[in-house]
């Protein structure tokens, strides 16, 4: 087997074209997983037992469910309700609603630490619980949420290969694709893996930096 | 959901292929986890730097690629594997890698002062991780694994993709030749809700007999 510069060349430009595929699906992905992970996160506190129950139990579901099976049920379940999706909407769907059961517990984890006091001040002052929110305790919450929410990101890029299953042509299906039908694997596959690491690694050390710079201060 | 009843043979034995799979790669990562993570505290620079390379080549690009290589190129350079074995080892060497971290982060936890006690207990840098650091740092391991095993189950879903008959295969099967979509599919979902509540509640189990007589453990959760 040896390695061969022609078949590169003559993958690249559809890898290029998947990896811009792969990218949009991952911020579209991650902004609905985000919105949707907030809604939770209010939802499971919420002060009715009956909501907060119902809304933990669904989203453990969906958090221990694989990615994969959730992807066909939206491509395959959902037509027969008469509700067509595009595979790049119904992945983007399932990217976002899989990840937001993730997000949902870096949203509650972080306003619950948010100490006890500040809800109290924000009480005495009269604040209405929307006012509360908005100028009390996410100011507050938000920045220690930050490094894990950009690694639920990096985590996402690297889940998007499984839209492959549903026929969405991103980075891992466009090589896929090329390898079927030339029966070169060595190469296509292998870029795969290297087109990963160059977006993951420095992702990871840059997600490494917000960490410390946001690091919890000890004093208030 | 008549039909689906039909083919419970086979979603019964995916649901087992789809356990062996779990149980033997979560052995491999296991395994992976302690070398790579106990490889960190090297005192060779090149091991240490093998294990961060080994780290961040696993975790850097996705499982899905390392599956497809695994059963795609590797049978071209010579190395056939059966597709079950490249699921276990791709499933393995992927969570092994995540595992690792938690390996290194448990047993970094531990103080400083237990490091002098067994210096000066005279203990060689062996005893020192075999009978301080590793007892102590196992407690704080295990509801991450416990939250890393349930990834791993899922990861086994797509080893369906090459060729792995596992529930996620098995469901394939019966929409293709039933034309079913929601029966299938549902009746998957819940089996692998089941196998991951099973595992949480096992993981919890273990995490409460460790923390018994200690009062610095985490609490469990999943």
């Amino acid at each position: 087997m040896e390695w061969s510069w022609t078949v590169v060349l003559d993958v690249m430009p559809k890898m290029l074209a998947g990896l811009v595929i792969t990218i949009q699906a991952t911020f579209i992905g991650a902004i609905l997983a985000y919105v949707l992970g907030l809604m939770l996160a209010i939802l499971k506190m919420s002060k009715s037992k009956p909501l907060a129950f119902s809304v933990y139990w669904s989203s453990e579901f969906v958090r221990r469910t694989p990615l994969l099976v959730q992807l066909y049920f939206l491509f395959y379940v959902l037509p027969d309700f008469g509700i067509f999706l595009e595979p790049f909407t119904a992945g983007v769907l399932g990217l976002g609603i899989h990840f937001s059961t993730y997000t949902s517990e870096v949203f509650r984890a972080g306003i619950e630490n948010v100490p006890k006091g500040q809800w109290e001040a924000a009480k005495s002052l009269n604040y209405t619980p929307y006012q509360t929110m908005r100028y009390v305790i996410l100011p507050q919450a938000i920045p220690p949420m930050i490094p894990p929410l950009a690694n639920y990101l990096i985590t996402m890029f690297k889940e998007t290969p499984l839209l492959a299953a549903i026929t969405v042509v991103e980075l891992f299906n466009a090589a896929n694709i090329y390898s079927n039908s030339n029966y070169k694997y060595l190469e296509p596959m292998t870029l795969v893996g290297v087109f990963f690491l160059l977006v993951s690694v420095p992702a990871a050390i840059a997600a490494n930096r917000l960490e410390q710079k946001f690091k919890p201060e000890e004093v208030r | 959901m008549n039909e689906v009843l039909t083919f419970s043979p086979i979603l019964i034995e995916g649901t087992i292929t789809t356990i062996e799979l779990t149980i033997a790669s979560a052995i491999v990562a296991l395994l992976i986890s302690f070398i790579v993570g106990l490889a960190r505290f090297s005192r060779h620079r090149f091991v240490r730097w093998t294990a961060v390379v080994y780290l961040e080549f696993f975790r850097g690009t996705s499982a899905i690629v390392q599956m497809f290589f695994m059963y795609y190129v590797l049978p071209l350079l010579g190395v056939n594997l059966s597709p079950l074995l490249a699921g276990v080892i791709a499933c393995g060497l992927n969570i092994g890698a995540y595992g690792s971290e938690i390996v290194r982060a448990a047993v970094q936890s531990i103080g400083r002062p237990q490091h002098e006690a067994a210096i000066s207990l005279n203990y060689n840098s062996y005893q020192l991780y075999r009978y301080v650091l590793i007892p102590q740092a196992i407690p704080m391991m295990i509801p991450t694994f416990g939250n890393l095993l349930i990834e791993l189950l899922k990861l086994t879903a797509v080893a369906s993709l090459i060729t792995i008959s596992d529930l996620t295969f098995m469901a394939q099967i019966i929409r293709v030749q039933t034309a079913l979509t929601l029966e299938p599919f549902l009746v998957i979902l819940v089996i692998y809700f089941a196998i991951s509540s099973i595992l949480i509640a096992m993981t919890n189990l273990i995490a409460k007999k460790f923390s018994k007589g200690r009062n610095t453990m985490q609490a469990g959760g999943n």
